[in-house]
């Protein structure tokens, strides 16, 4: 690395407020890769985004009553998968729309409710994520969660895997689908609140669906998918905060316009799925053959 | 004096019956196939799309909540089978994700899960069991290919696998045959003869009438219920394929 990119990497180091967020997205990069893993095979996609708009009201009123705004997000993702499950299950509507129903309801409870807190809490803080505004205890919390996280998923990975797979099996054998189901539920709303400060309610859904999706792109091994994922995020995570301080530009969103880049890479060059290299392998195997016949 | 115990069945349903919805899968279904601790059998299961043999399926694994009837897998509910990884399930192929990044390998190793700790971290015994049945379905050089990467009839063998590695003693094969070419369909019919000769249940859900005679020992007309439960000569004669398929049968 020539000593002027070296400078440029190091000298925002200098500065706590940028180890401190570096230390989160890196935090939030990992755990939201991991788990975006099965995210991306299950299709759950919505779901992800569902979940992590629904817990607006929640970080509002945790603001509000001084708990801690975790708590608070937390219970509110929990409670959009039971709602969305509940409407599923004992209406005719489609899950998707019990989706879009449920979260949206939520998100819009969460505005209003701002809109009537005389509180410090800023919208666009909640929304695009606050990096530079980390407290002591927020990283705590962050760091404790996303280690609890990243410990279940990491333990109980392969029933994940198979109830991505395939959850008739799982019930053959006696485990149950609806628990694993509910497992992996219950670790995305973990996994939102965790990211939630790096990149904002509503940019959290990129940090979830965009490194599964590069890793699924580059591999056809699940157990490899597990390290690319959140190799990808972290470091799109660490190059995007760099790059935000030097460009004066949005934190969350420079991370997750890297992600985006990375992403598109891997969709054109991937060696084996990607766009034009497999465009290519097509071309070059023509030529081949026509050189033959010729 | 005591009357000579019956042997218990594999697979016995009493009396069956489904909805999903407003539509009646199953309307009274009534079959026993298989005896626990064998002798094996291969029960070929006809009938057209939308017959409910996949629902069937689904209920002999527990897996519905039926309007009532009841399911007993060697003589207890289904649960107590499941949990002595006794029941082996082969997916149709449309219900499979070929895409999905698993290897041959990866995928027969989830038969093993039920043996495994919680963690699911596969020991010497469980690597043994699989690489015997990937040689047992002649799978051993592709056991590193991803799922998809396979032709129909190996992707077939490779679940047959799983259901080995598993030691499943009932085994659920649905459409085992659809989009399999020739030979590989000759190979799975032996294989799961096989197993049948070992003392296993399996029952085969097929509209491969062609292939029945030499694949099956007996053969149930299904539509919703079990219209004729015979061999599979009897069941393959035309006046009794029409009332599966409601259609007439040219003699």
């Amino acid at each position: 690395m020539s000593p002027d990119l070296w400078d440029l990497a190091v000298e925002p180091l200098s500065f706590e407020f940028v180890r401190t967020a570096l230390a989160v997205t890196v935090t939030a990069g990992v755990v939201c890769g991991v788990l975006s893993c099965w995210l991306v095979l299950v299709g759950w996609s919505l779901m992800g985004d569902a979940v992590s708009h629904a817990v607006l009201p929640g970080v509002v009123l945790a603001y509000v009553v001084g708990a801690p705004f975790a708590l608070g997000a937390l219970l509110f993702g929990l409670l959009a998968v039971l709602l969305i499950g509940a409407v599923r299950d004992t209406s005719r509507v489609k899950e998707d729309a019990a989706i879009g129903v449920v979260f949206t309801t939520l998100f819009a409870f969460g505005l209003v409710l701002i809109s009537v807190t005389p509180s410090q809490t800023d919208l666009n803080h909640i929304l695009f994520g606050n990096l530079l505004g980390v407290s002591r205890a927020d990283l705590v919390q962050v760091l404790a969660l996303g280690a609890v996280t990243l410990a279940v998923v990491v333990l109980k990975r392969r029933d994940l895997t198979l109830y991505a797979f395939d959850p008739v099996h799982a019930h053959a054998i006696g485990l149950s689908p609806r628990r694993l189901g509910a497992l992996l539920l219950g670790l995305l709303a973990l996994t939102v609140v965790v990211a939630l400060q790096a990149v904002g309610v509503v940019l959290v859904v990129a940090l979830l669906i965009t490194p599964g999706a590069t890793a699924y792109l580059l591999t056809d091994r699940f157990s490899r998918m597990l390290w690319i994922s959140p190799l990808v995020a972290a470091t799109c995570g660490v190059v995007g905060i760099l790059a935000s301080y030097w460009l004066d530009t949005s934190s969350g969103g420079t991370v997750v316009v890297t992600l985006g880049a990375a992403f598109t890479l891997a969709y054109l060059f991937s060696p084996r799925h990607g766009l034009l290299t497999t465009r290519l392998a097509h071309a070059r195997r023509r030529r081949a053959r026509a050189a033959v016949r010729a | 004096m005591t009357t000579p115990a019956r042997p218990t069945p594999a697979i016995e349903v009493r009396d069956l019956t489904v909805h999903h919805g407003d539509v009646l899968a199953l309307d009274g279904a009534t079959l026993s196939v298989g005896t626990t601790g064998g002798p094996g059998t291969v029960c070929g299961l006809v009938g057209m799309n939308g017959s409910g043999k996949s629902t069937l399926f689904k209920a002999v694994m527990g897996m519905l909540r039926p309007d009532h009837g009841t399911v007993l897998l060697d003589g207890a509910p289904p649960v107590r089978a499941r949990r002595a990884q006794a029941v082996g399930y082969v997916p149709q192929s449309e219900d499979v994700d070929w895409a999905f990044p698993l290897s041959v390998r990866d995928v027969v190793m989830t038969g093993r899960y039920g043996y495994q700790g919680f963690t699911r971290r596969p020991r010497a015994a469980d690597r043994e069991a699989v690489d015997h049945a990937l040689d047992r379905v002649d799978l051993a050089d592709l056991a590193d290919r991803q799922i998809g990467a396979l032709s129909g009839g190996q992707r077939k063998r490779a679940f047959v696998a799983r259901g080995l590695a598993q030691g499943a003693t009932t085994l659920l094969l649905d459409e085992p045959f659809a989009g399999v070419d020739r030979r590989s369909e000759a190979t799975i019919s032996a294989l799961l003869r096989e197993l049948a000769a070992d003392g296993a249940t399996v029952l085969v859900s097929t509209h491969d009438l062609h292939g029945l005679p030499a694949l099956a020992d007996e053969a149930i007309l299904f539509l919703r219920r079990v219209l004729l439960h015979a061999t599979p000569d009897e069941v393959l004669r035309p006046e009794n394929l029409a009332l599966a398929f409601g259609l007439e049968v040219a003699p």
